[in-house]
């Protein structure tokens, strides 16, 4: 079994640090993973994405044409991305961000303002732990506590913004499961 | 020890370092530009030097006269950089010293772009500087095999007192796996008291050692090239290295791959599997000396219709594969480069239109 999850949005966002920390999780649960960056010549402010492979054998190619799931942080990368979706993934809509859905309907959407929550729980520099705490409660590839712990780890040497985004990362759990 | 999630281009970096090296020379280069990063941090913490050279031409020559003066050392580059490192590897390889190049390879010719690419296996396998030479080229095809391949050149480089080169590309060293350190990976630096320059107050021995590439007297430089050969000729009976995957069945067609590319192949041969199709695959891990007789013996099976080497290039190993099949079967290429990558649903696409 192998799932990929394509996390898009703006070069900033905090896009590359949600993917590596599924990824993390996703190894210490025991996975194989691989985190699979679309480096190329973006600018600052640019375009920002990658995909995170999660399975249980050897992963193969790196080329992914179509992931399993994506989470879409601004209107760019939904509308890039939606199409290439396979059938039954789970398309997470940063709803604050973007005032479109997704145009299909073999797909699950989750559409969470992961901006105004983050701006609640104090900082929207939170909001890709509010996200990735979202997609993980509803996709269910990890463990929520396991993953807890790794954002907790991430941010060891910055202990200071650590309740900050304990309380992004309840709020986005909550949020999927409202 | 627990696996941790890295970059390929730092767990290069930290590899070296297991692997006993503190001598880091490098210019800054996408998409391997991480390894300095990396080590400009990490070296200085365990006593190494990391140095950033004013050019690849100079830190060509920084890592000849380190490796001359018997320290192990690296430096890490990307296809114009090792271009540019060219003049000084043949010297290296004339003068018979053992350093480490790892080549994260992008699109060429020229400046090219940033994105993966094995459009150097020419250069890295055929020649590159000048002269009859050969490095030793391992080519891993993930995080995980870069690391143990970053470790085993340096033993090696110092056992055949001769350059590797870890042949990885953008995608090896942008992506994130998880990986280990195997301790037993690394090697004792051998004792290079009778070769190098290394100091006479540090050896017994009270003999002059000279570290040179020139050889004015012709018959004394061919006998030079004569033993240079003989070590090429020693790594291809000791030291090639090759995987074959699904190989083991009746498959009708060999696919000829490596790095990147071969995890893609097998992510298609495990398509074609599930359709009922058997493909098997050839992966050489060691580039130079390239496992001859392996694909050979692998395209000569009874079952196996054609051969076809599939490459981000325009067809480079697809010459050896051929030179190695010596007409006995058909050997056919498929290749993208630019950073365009064949996807493995098109792999199966080329796979059934030539089984037919």
């Amino acid at each position: 079994m192998q799932t990929e999850i394509k996390f898009a949005g703006f070069g900033g966002q905090g896009i590359l640090l949600s993917a590596k920390l599924l990824a993390y999780a996703a190894m210490k649960q025991g996975f194989q993973v691989a985190w699979i960056p679309s480096y190329g010549p973006e600018m600052r402010g640019g375009t920002a994405y990658c995909t995170v492979v999660i399975s249980d054998k050897l992963i193969g190619s790196p080329i992914i044409k179509s992931p399993t799931h994506l989470v879409a942080m601004n209107r760019p990368s939904l509308e890039k991305f939606d199409d290439t979706i396979k059938p039954g993934g789970i398309v997470f809509i940063n709803a604050s961000l973007i005032p479109v859905r997704s145009q299909r309907k073999d797909v699950v959407e989750l559409v969470v303002p992961v901006n105004d929550i983050a701006i609640e729980a104090g900082s929207v520099r939170a909001a890709n732990i509010v996200a990735l705490a979202a997609f993980a409660a509803k996709s269910k590839l990890v463990d929520l506590d396991l993953l807890k712990k790794c954002v907790k780890e991430e941010f060891a040497a910055k202990a200071k913004i650590i309740p900050l985004n304990m309380d992004a990362f309840d709020r986005g759990v909550a949020a999927a499961q409202a | 020890m627990a696996k941790v999630l890295m970059k390929g281009n730092e767990a290069i970096g930290e590899a070296a370092i297991r692997a006993g090296c503190l001598n880091y020379f490098a210019y800054p280069i996408t998409p391997q530009s991480e390894v300095a990063e990396y080590l400009s941090k990490r070296l200085p913490e365990v006593g190494g030097v990391f140095l950033q050279g004013e050019s690849e031409v100079a830190v060509g020559y920084m890592l000849f006269g380190a490796s001359g003066a018997g320290e192990r050392v690296m430096t890490t580059s990307s296809s114009p950089g090792i271009s540019l490192m060219s003049e000084a590897i043949s010297y290296i390889a004339g003068a018979e010293c053992p350093a480490v190049f790892v080549n994260i390879m992008r699109g060429g010719p020229g400046l090219g772009g940033i994105l993966p690419s094995q459009g150097d296996y020419f250069q890295a396998t055929k020649g590159g500087g000048h002269g009859d030479y050969h490095l030793l080229v391992l080519a891993p095809d993930g995080v995980q095999e870069a690391v143990e391949m970053t470790m085993q050149a340096f033993g090696l480089a110092e056992k055949y007192r001769n350059p590797v080169m870890v042949m990885g590309d953008g995608m090896i060293g942008q992506m994130m796996e998880p990986v280990e350190f195997p301790d037993d990976l690394k090697t004792e630096p051998t004792n290079k008291d009778d070769w190098a320059s290394n100091g006479m107050s540090t050896r017994k021995s009270k003999k002059k050692n000279l570290v040179k590439s020139l050889f004015l007297d012709p018959a004394e430089l061919n006998q030079h090239n004569l033993n240079l050969k003989a070590k090429y000729e020693q790594m291809k009976k000791e030291d090639v290295q090759y995987e074959l995957y699904n190989a083991d069945g009746d498959y009708q067609i060999l696919i000829a791959s490596y790095g990147t590319m071969s995890r893609v192949c097998r992510t298609a041969i495990d398509m074609l599997k599930a359709e009922g199709i058997e493909a098997a695959m050839f992966r050489p891990k060691t580039l130079f000396p390239f496992p001859e007789k392996q694909v050979h013996d692998a395209a000569l099976k009874e079952t196996c219709k054609c051969v076809i080497s599939i490459e981000m290039s325009m067809g480079q190993m697809v010459e050896d594969v051929q030179r190695c099949v010596m007409g006995k079967k058909p050997v056919e290429f498929y290749g993208e480069c630019g950073g365009e990558i064949p996807s493995p649903e098109k792999i199966m696409e080329i796979v059934k239109e030539l089984i037919g």
